[in-house]
């Protein structure tokens, strides 16, 4: 091999590749996956150079026979797990309408949650009315769980005339102020900052609110990522900052973003924040760390980092075709499995759940789904039926309408 | 009143913002115990507080981001970077976030920040402390960009500026932060308290953003200029003995169409003056739209005074900088034309 370590050949540019293409066999054996419950729960005023490891483990709570074990079980109810649950059931049913509807040309666009459900929709459950997130476009479970009307978020995927953002955005970019959901930006990690902002502000404002930024691994390369971590630590700002390792970028794998140099969440080691890494496919352990992380935060103990190890199962995007760059079957072998069908068998372990239950719940998920479309598409859809205003197109760019835009919508004739 | 430098104005619209509205929050590289490197946050942090008026890490993005964050909660960030120059890695947060949150949220959020910035040249300050990137930033819907010329307009434009419900880049001339300079380098600098407009008032005022002033009166033609090249312009006319009337734009986005239209439509000629480099810089936009406007009151073409299409040079500063010389003979080609 030209260039050797001690030679003096050539120099070579290292690009990194995943082990698995199209056609090879998906292997996952390099992935360390800890036994359910043995990582440990320091109490959340731990001194963060005390819990470096937990940067390099993986916090789990349910273990293979589907019974939560360890010391992060025990975070929540037997009701809160049953609407856990059913929000990820909401949430994947959701995903396959609008993939459907996008295939029959009534939206533009729409990305899928396939596999991630359990990172925002048990996240949500741990903040409390008044906490802002900052969400990427792959964290709609966050509006499912905090109860945001399903009609809504369909106007704003079809751009009708009932859309609460007038047409103006992209399909998927939601915003609730109500919901505590973060106007979403089509520019990656910029709202990671933000959060850290925002954080800041509630702090000089002596408020008990706190905020939640959240990225995926491929953003993680952008400039924000580090501005976000080094003002988070330097302001203590309560804040907590998600990771959401799904392994890929579109195309790219994890690798490119230089994962498996360290992990994503050993990068706040270096920034003095707790850093910890979780199970993402596993409901049980992503709302425990959240509710630490969140109770850090609002106890002015400062920020902590988490990492969401999970897998993207579906296609990056409506426009996106994973079989051009990973093995189909992939998402089948990654061991980590389904959030799904992981706590569904926990419930049924505990005896609060059957598969028939699970299949009534599912009838019931889908009907819901389909009242929401129905009422929505009333509304219209983006090629046909009601749509905003041409007019609304002017409005908003600024609290009063300067005269250069009144002139200009005149000029368009509205 | 009292007599202020324009760095004293400065400072003195952010204390009184401070004073009378908690919301407001100060910060930047060198903003807070140390008070600015060009003195304008002096003795903020002492009267107001480390959470008022504080240092940040040196992440231009940073800083505007947080700001960003800071405004969706409710508070009103007056930040500093600390030269124009500088301000390009935060460009994606202006540009794509700060300028757009209000129309992509049908204004659930907003984003009520100040962007304060030291620019242009004059100076010596070589390529990257001297630039004027105010075109940049006019062509970003959702912006409001304001460049004052003197004490009394850096104060009322910053306070209306902080008190606005959009986001504002303020761009400070860093030439005029002591005294007023007209482009002749050779001459000692006056300072601003040997000038009328060093009279400002010492509590809370404000000079409306939108609005051009008519600094020099004048029947000839229309000089368009703002911030150090009011005062080039002004010598000048004094230079070539042309009544030029020339307009402070102070505020160019949203700009003060209807002044600048009623100037020129009664002296039938219009000179632009910028320091900012000459292609696609807002000089052309001024142009086109006196153009739009005033065609038929045009009795000569257009024409652009402004900085050389270079990165802005060190050693040939004067060559570079529009001075009163070349503004001067654009001003007799034009009342030939």
């Amino acid at each position: 091999m030209a260039g050797s370590s001690t030679g003096n050949g050539p120099l070579q540019l290292h690009v990194p590749e995943p082990s698995v293409r199209p056609g090879d066999q998906p292997d996952f054996s390099s992935v360390k996956i800890p036994q359910a419950g043995t990582v440990e729960r320091p109490p959340v005023d731990v001194d963060p150079r005390d819990i470096r490891d937990l940067a390099f483990s993986i916090i789990r709570v349910l273990n293979r026979k589907g019974e939560a074990v360890g010391p992060w079980a025990g975070s929540l109810t037997d009701e809160e797990l049953r609407d856990g649950l059913r929000d990820m059931m909401t949430l994947r049913a959701f995903d396959a309408r609008m993939q459907t509807a996008q295939r029959q040309g009534k939206t533009s666009f729409y990305m899928q949650h396939m596999g991630e459900e359990a990172v925002s929709c048990a996240f949500r459950k741990a903040m409390e009315p008044g906490d802002m997130n900052f969400p990427t476009y792959r964290q709609a479970g966050l509006l499912i769980a905090g109860g945001y009307p399903m009609v809504d978020m369909m106007n704003q995927i079809y751009s009708n005339e009932a859309d609460p953002l007038k047409g103006r955005q992209l399909p998927i970019m939601y915003s609730s102020k109500e919901h505590g959901f973060f106007s979403i930006s089509g520019n990656l990690g910029t709202q990671f900052i933000q959060a850290v902002g925002w954080a800041m502000a509630s702090a000089i404002k002596r408020d008990t609110r706190i905020a939640a930024g959240w990225i995926g691994d491929g953003s993680t390369a952008e400039s924000d990522f580090h501005a976000a971590l080094v003002f988070a630590s330097t302001y203590q700002a309560p804040v907590v900052l998600n990771i959401v390792n799904n392994q890929w970028a579109i195309s790219t794998f994890q690798g490119i973003a230089r994962g498996g140099s360290g992990t994503f969440a050993a990068r706040g080691l270096g920034f003095g924040l707790p850093s910890l890494r979780v199970d993402g496919n596993d409901y049980l352990a992503v709302h425990a760390v959240a509710k630490w992380a969140v109770e850090r935060a609002r106890r002015n103990l400062g920020p902590t980092l988490v990492e969401y190890v999970t897998y993207r199962v579906g296609a990056h995007s409506t426009s996106d075709d994973p079989s051009a760059y990973r093995a189909k079957t992939e998402s089948d072998a990654w061991p980590l499995g389904d959030p799904v069908i992981r706590l569904k068998n926990h419930l049924i372990v505990k005896g609060l759940w059957s598969d028939e239950r699970h299949k009534q719940a599912e009838a019931e998920v889908m009907d819901s789904v389909i009242a929401a479309q129905k009422e929505a598409e009333s509304h219209g859809t983006l090629h046909s039926g009601g749509k905003p205003s041409t007019r609304d197109m002017f409005e908003g760019v600024y609290e009063t309408m300067p005269p250069h835009l009144r002139r200009q919508r005149q000029e368009a004739g509205v | 009143m009292a007599r202020m430098s324009m760095i004293e104005a400065i400072r003195s619209a952010m204390d009184v913002s401070m004073e009378r509205n908690d919301d407001v929050v100060v910060f930047g590289e060198d903003v807070g115990y140390f008070g600015g490197v060009f003195r304008c946050t002096a003795g903020l942090q002492q009267k107001y507080g480390k959470t008022r008026c504080f240092d940040t890490p040196i992440s231009e993005l940073g800083i505007v981001g947080a700001a960003i964050g800071m405004a969706a909660y409710g508070l009103r960030p007056c930040i500093e970077i600390q030269f124009a120059d500088y301000v390009y890695p935060a460009f994606d947060q202006i540009a794509s976030e700060a300028a757009r949150i209000r129309y992509r949220s049908n204004g659930q959020f907003t984003c009520p920040i100040v962007i304060r910035m030291p620019t242009g040249g004059g100076i010596f300050g070589g390529q990257t402390h001297s630039q004027s990137p105010e075109a940049l930033f006019t062509h970003v819907s959702g912006l409001k960009v304001v460049v004052p010329s003197n004490p009394v307009d850096a104060k009322g434009l910053l306070i209306a500026a902080i008190e606005d419900p959009d986001p504002v880049i303020f761009l400070e001339p860093k030439r005029l932060y002591n005294g007023p300079f007209d482009g002749h380098h050779d001459k000692p600098v006056t300072p601003w308290s040997k000038h009328a407009l060093g009279e400002v008032p010492e509590g809370h005022f404000t000079v409306p953003l939108g609005k051009a002033e008519v600094r020099r009166a004048g029947a000839e033609l229309t000089v368009l200029a703002y911030g150090t090249m009011t005062y080039v312009s002004e010598a000048a006319a004094a230079d070539t003995g042309i009544d030029a009337e020339i307009i402070d734009l102070k505020t160019l986005l949203p700009l003060d169409l209807e002044t600048i239209v009623a100037s020129v439509s009664k002296t039938g000629r219009c000179v632009i003056v910028h320091e900012a480099t000459l292609t696609s810089g807002f000089g052309a936009e001024l142009a086109a739209l006196v153009q739009k406007h005033c065609f038929y009151h045009l009795e000569a073409p257009i024409t652009r005074v402004t900085g050389w299409d270079t990165p802005y040079p060190h050693a040939q500063e004067w060559d570079y900088f529009p001075g009163p010389a070349r503004v001067g003979r654009a001003m007799i080609e034009t009342m030939e034309g």
